[in-house]
């Protein structure tokens, strides 16, 4: 079997990355991504309004792979036990950032008709959305509020790119293409 | 009541709840992994001023980031403070958001919406 899990965006130039990580997502990497991430885009001298919003997805992003990954099939090369992939790139007016990681064949269905429920939804509904999970869900036993996803949609004002890539029958590998771009209008 | 004080982390806020002069403050950011262990004291000790709180009540949020679970942590801190406001005291938050963040104005309002509580959104200029 040849899977590969950079070929998702290797054919992206790769010139543009700013940070690549594979491996354990564990509270100290996630905060020298943060830390890394925030560094390069003050010396850059990028706006603070574009800077706030990519901190905020980049810290959803990465705490939503700390809550929710499903454990790594066990062929797979880095037995960790919260296996991520985090590819943040610069590209025209803003960044791209994209996660990967391991679903269950069983839990792909609930997690693209997440997906799909939020990419049909216009700023209004995303945003009533919102306020409604906050109201009403509880912070689950993983530790997620379940807001992830709906606070990136609301805040970047884009559709969420994804795709699941079939690793074998009972596993595939989730990617999700963030892009956090200036000025976008509702 | 023994005031609570927090220092702030790159990933926690400072907190200062002091109940002799009836001033919250929560200041910085606030994107632990772990949020309910960081907020479930705070939310006690709110519980306990509930009993006895003065007159008025300030409560001051001047966040630069928080994560969507701290979202819910925050929510249930307001949840207090509404118990409080409902049974008869004054209270008033503040919420302070950077020059051109409307992304955390519109998170003073989703609570303003959702707790019965006067908020006033003061946009910090400097």
């Amino acid at each position: 079997m040849s899977f590969n899990i950079e070929s998702y965006y290797s054919g992206q130039s790769k010139e543009n990355v700013i940070l690549l990580y594979k491996g354990n997502v564990d509270s100290d990497v996630i905060n020298h991504v943060l830390d890394s991430v925030e560094e390069k885009m003050v010396a850059v001298n990028d706006n603070p309004k574009l800077r706030k919003k990519v901190y905020n997805v980049l810290v959803e992003s990465l705490q939503n792979l700390y809550h929710h990954v499903d454990r790594v099939p066990d062929d797979f090369e880095d037995q960790v036990e919260k296996y991520g992939l985090l590819v943040v790139s610069r590209v025209n007016g803003g960044y791209k950032i994209i996660t990967g990681n391991f679903v269950q064949s069983e839990n792909i269905e609930k997690l693209e008709e997440k997906i799909k429920r939020i990419n049909r939804s216009s700023h209004e509904e995303i945003k009533e959305l919102y306020k409604f999970i906050l109201n009403h869900q509880r912070i689950s036993a993983k530790g997620g509020g379940g807001l992830g996803l709906v606070d990136i949609a609301r805040k970047t004002g884009n559709k969420l790119d994804y795709a699941f890539v079939q690793y074998n029958n009972n596993y595939s590998f989730f990617y999700l293409d963030i892009l956090v771009n200036e000025e976008k209008e509702n | 009541m023994e005031p609570i004080i927090i220092e702030g982390t790159p990933k926690t806020p400072t907190v200062k709840f002091d109940a002799g002069a009836g001033i919250f403050e929560i200041k910085g950011r606030s994107i632990p992994e772990n949020s309910v262990e960081f907020y479930k004291p705070l939310v006690d000790w709110l519980e306990s001023y509930k009993e006895s709180p003065l007159t008025k009540t300030t409560v001051n949020i001047r966040l630069e980031y928080f994560n969507t679970s701290s979202s819910k942590c925050i929510l249930d801190v307001f949840k207090k403070l509404e118990a409080i406001h409902k049974a008869k005291n004054e209270v008033e938050v503040n919420w302070y958001y950077e020059e051109d963040d409307e992304d955390m104005l519109e998170a003073g309002e989703d609570y303003e919406s959702i707790i019965r509580v006067p908020f006033k959104m003061i946009e910090i200029t400097d």
